[in-house]
C-alpha cells in the first residue's frame, strides 16, 4: 500500500525525521494561503503516487503567494504524465506547498527487505537525487549497505558507520545517523516494505532534511495499523481493481484485449504469457483464488467483462480444491445473466472435470472448449481473428 | 526414496479444528498420510477425524512424537504457530498460510536457522511424495509415483506441470511448493541439493516466477553442482513492473526480478527453459 508524499512527511515528522515546513492544498487559493504562511520562496509539488514528478513538470519553485497560486492552478485537476503513470497520466487533486531548501548536498537513503539474505537492508549513497537503480548501474561502488539482525534491531554503531561512509562533516554525519535510526524504527513499527528518502539533503545551514518521502506498506501488515489504513486514497486506485478487492478477487488492469479468469496467481501469470505467445495481449490479471466458489466465479466474470477493452475471454482453471463442476455452474450463470457478446474460451482440468465439461456442453451456450493449453492458445488467436473480420 | 516426506513421516496439524485444517486433515488421511495429532489452543481432548487434539505443541510432541508440522493458522497467528513448532523440536514445518507480514517472517526465519528447523513456505500448497504421503492442499489423484522432482513458487501452476507429466505416464518422486512470499524457508537450492542426492530422482522441474532472485541463485548452483537435467518455466514475462502479481513475492521492482533475467541465467546454466507453460511435460519427456 502506498501513500502520498505529504502523508509520508507527516509520518516522518512523528518519527523525528526533519522535513521542510509545508502544507497541503487542494485549491489554488489554498496554495496561495499556504505560501503566505510560510517564509520565503516555496516549492509547489503535485501529489500523486507515481514517481518522476519533477521531470514531468509537477514540481515548481516559486517566490510569492501569487505565483504559488498560478503554479497550483496549472497543476491541480490536470493529468500529470510521468514515466510511471502510463500515457493517460494521473489527475492531480492536491499539491504540497513547502519552504524551499537551499541544498548543499544530496544523499540517497532507503530501507527494504533483502530477499536473498532475508534481512532488512539499509542503503545509503552520496549520489542522491538519482534513482537508486541508476546509481546501481552507473556507480555501484557509491552504494553503501548495512544489514539488520532482527533479534537485536539496528544498533547505533551501524547507523553511524553507514552515515560515516558518505563523506560528510562530523555534525552532518551525526544528524544523518539519527535519521537512519529513526527511519529504521518507522520501517519496523509500521510494517513497511520500502521507505526511501531521495534526496536527503544538507542545507546551507548544515541541517539535514528529508526533501522527499516515499513509503510502501506491507499489505499483509496493515491490519495492525488502522491509522495507516485511513491514509489510503481510493482516487489513486483503478475502479475495477478496488471493486475486485471488495470481492476478495485479485485483479490488475492491463493494456490488452483478452480478458482472463484463472485460479492461482502463478497459473494466472502463465496464462497471460500464453495469451501473449498466441499473438494477443491480456486485458487483465485475475486470480479468483484456489478455493473460489460459484458466486466468486460469477463476480470475477462480470468484473472482467465490465472492462470495455475485452474482445475475448479465456477461462483457465485447474481444479484442485475448487471443483470443475462448481466452476462450470458459475460460468454458465454469469454468461446467461450478462448476455456475453464476445467469444468465451474455456479450459478446465482437475477435480470433477468430466462433470464440469458436461455442464458447459448441456448449457445451450456457445463456449470454445480447449482440452489443453496448446489448444487454448490456438482458439484465442482464432477468436481474435474472427473479431477483426 | 523421495525427499523430506514419505510414509514414515508423522504429521502434526496446527489449527486442525478450523475449516481448512479439518477438511485437509481428512483429505490427507484419505491419501494415506500418517497424521498423528492436531493442536488448537482451548480444544485439547477433542478429536478431528479420529486424530487427537492437544492444546499445545509441547503436549502433542510428548504424546505422539510427530516429526513434521503443518500450519493451518490465520495470518496474524501463523508466525507464532511456526515458532511453537520449532521450539517444540519439530524438524520440518510446512506453513500453508498466505498473508503473513514480512517483518514477522524475518524474525521467524532467523529463529528457525538457529534451531536448524526446516520450513516449507509460507504461502505454499505443501509437499507430496506421490504414493507415500501428502502434506498439502494439492489434489492427490493428479500425481503419479515416479522419478521426476518438481519444485515451484506457485500452486495451480504446479498442478498444471504435474498433470502434464502424469498424462505422459511420467511419475514424480516429490513435488514441493516453496511458497510465494518474499521470505520463505527452503529455497530452490536447498531442494536441488536434496534431489541431486536422491537416487529415485532422475530430473527436476523448476517453476519460477518474477520477483526476487531465487531463480538466478538456483541457476548458478545448477551450473556448479547439479548433474541431473533440469527443465524450467518462468511465469510473468508479460507482467507489468511495479505491480504485485497475486503473490506477495511476485513483483518486478527497480529492474530486478524480471522474467527475462531469470530465463537468461537458467539457460546459461544449461537448463531447458520452455517458453510456454504447455511445454513443461514434453520438455521433461525429451530430457529423460
Amino acid at each position: 500500500m502506498k501513500i502520498h508524499e505529504y502523508q509520508a512527511k507527516d509520518l516522518f515528522a512523528s518519527f523525528s525525521i526533519p522535513v521542510p515546513a509545508g502544507r497541503v492544498a487542494s485549491t489554488p487559493r489554498e496554495a496561495s494561503e499556504a505560501a503566505a504562511a510560510l517564509s520565503g520562496p516555496v516549492v509547489v509539488k503535485a501529489q500523486i503516487y507515481a514517481g518522476g514528478r519533477g521531470k514531468a513538470g509537477g514540481v515548481k519553485l516559486v517566490d510569492s503567494p501569487a505565483s504559488a497560486q498560478d503554479a497550483a492552478e496549472r497543476i491541480l485537476n490536470h493529468p500529470l504524465v510521468t514515466h510511471q503513470t502510463g500515457p493517460a497520466g494521473r489527475v492531480v487533486h492536491r499539491v504540497l506547498v513547502e519552504e524551499a531548501t537551499d541544498v548543499k548536498t544530496e544523499i540517497y537513503l532507503g530501507i527494504t527487505i533483502d530477499r536473498a539474505r532475508r534481512l532488512p537492508v539499509i542503503m545509503a549513497s552520496p549520489a542522491g537525487g538519482m534513482e537508486i537503480e541508476q546509481i546501481a548501474k552507473d556507480s555501484p561502488e557509491k552504494i553503501f549497505k548495512e544489514w539488520v539482525s532482527p533479534e537485536i534491531g539496528l544498533r547505533g554503531f551501524q547507523s553511524y558507520r553507514l552515515a560515516h561512509k558518505l563523506g560528510l562533516s562530523a555534525s552532518e554525519t551525526k544528524q544523518v545517523a539519527g535519521v537512519i535510526s529513526n527511519l529504521y524504527r518507522l520501517f519496523v513499527e509500521k510494517d513497511c516494505l520500502l521507505v526511501e528518502i531521495n534526496p536527503l539533503v544538507v542545507d546551507a545551514h548544515d541541517r539535514v532534511i528529508a526533501l522527499d518521502a516515499k513509503i510502501n506498506f506491507d499489505d499483509n501488515g496493515v491490519f495492525r495499523h488502522p491509522e495507516i489504513e485511513k491514509l489510503r486514497d481510493p482516487s489513486e486506485e483503478n475502479k475495477l481493481e478496488l471493486q475486485a478487492k471488495e470481492n476478495n478477487l485479485n485483479y490488475i488492469k492491463l493494456d490488452g484485449n483478452v480478458g482472463c479468469l484463472v485460479n492461482g496467481a502463478g497459473l494466472a501469470m502463465a496464462t497471460m504469457d500464453l495469451i501473449k505467445l498466441a499473438g494477443a495481449a491480456p486485458a487483465n490479471f485475475l486470480d479468483v483464488g484456489g478455493s473460489a466458489n460459484e458466486e466468486m466465479i460469477e463476480r470475477g466474470f462480470s468484473l472482467l467483462l465490465s472492462d470495455p477493452d475485452v474482445r475475448a475471454v479465456f477461462i483457465n482453471i485447474f481444479g484442485g480444491i475448487l471443483r470443475c463442476d462448481i466452476l462450470a455452474r458459475g460460468i454458465v450463470a454469469a454468461v446467461k445473466r450478462l448476455e456475453v457478446k464476445v467469444p468465451v474460451i474455456v479450459r478446465l482440468e482437475g477435480t470433477n472435470v468430466e462433470e464440469g465439461r458436461e455442464i458447459l456442453a448441456q448449457s445451450g451456450l456457445e463456449f470454445l472448449r480447449a482440452r489443453d493449453l496448446d489448444e487454448a492458445a490456438t482458439l484465442i488467436a482464432e477468436a481474435l481473428r474472427g473479431e477483426e473480420k | 526414496m523421495s525427499i523430506l516426506v514419505d510414509e514414515k513421516t508423522r504429521v502434526l496439524v496446527q489449527g486442525i479444528t478450523g475449516r481448512e485444517g479439518s477438511f485437509h486433515t481428512q483429505q490427507m488421511l484419505a491419501y494415506g498420510t500418517n497424521v498423528v495429532a492436531g493442536v488448537t489452543p482451548g480444544k485439547g481432548g477433542q478429536s478431528v477425524h479420529d486424530v487427537p487434539v492437544f492444546d499445545t505443541v509441547a503436549e502433542a510432541v510428548e504424546k505422539t512424537e510427530p516429526n513434521a508440522a503443518m500450519i493451518f493458522v490465520p495470518p496474524r497467528f501463523a508466525a507464532e504457530a511456526i515458532l511453537e513448532a520449532a521450539e517444540g523440536g519439530i524438524e520440518l514445518v510446512i506453513c500453508l498460510t498466505e498473508g503473513i507480514p514480512v517483518n514477522d517472517m524475518v524474525l521467524v526465519r532467523r529463529y528457525l536457522d538457529i534451531h536448524g528447523t526446516k520450513l516449507i513456505g509460507p504461502n505454499t500448497p505443501g509437499i507430496i511424495s506421490p504414493g507415500k504421503a501428502k502434506l498439502g492442499l494439492m489434489a492427490g489423484y493428479i500425481h503419479r509415483q515416479g522419478r521426476v522432482g518438481v519444485m515451484s513458487r506457485s500452486g495451480t501452476l504446479t498442478y498444471e506441470a504435474v498433470n502434464q507429466l502424469s498424462q505422459r505416464e511420467i511419475g514424480q518422486s516429490t513435488c514441493v511448493g516453496i511458497g510465494g512470499d518474499p521470505i520463505i524457508g527452503l529455497s530452490f537450492i536447498d531442494l536441488l541439493k536434496m534431489f541431486e542426492d536422491d537416487e529415485q530422482t532422475d530430473a527436476v522441474v523448476l517453476i519460477g516466477e518474477i520477483g526476487g532472485n531465487a531463480e538466478e541463485e538456483a541457476a548458478s548452483y545448477i551450473a556448479q553442482k547439479i548433474s541431473k537435467p533440469v527443465v524450467s518455466f518462468i511465469a510473468g514475462r508479460t507482467a507489468p513492473p511495479g505491480r504485485r502479481m497475486g503473490h506477495a513475492g511476485a513483483i518486478v521492482t527497480g529492474g530486478t526480478g524480471t522474467a527475462s533475467a531469470k530465463i537468461a541465467a537458467l539457460s546459461e546454466a544449461g537448463v531447458t527453459v520452455v517458453e510456454s507453460p504447455a511445454q513443461i511435460g514434453s520438455a521433461i519427456e525429451s530430457v529423460i
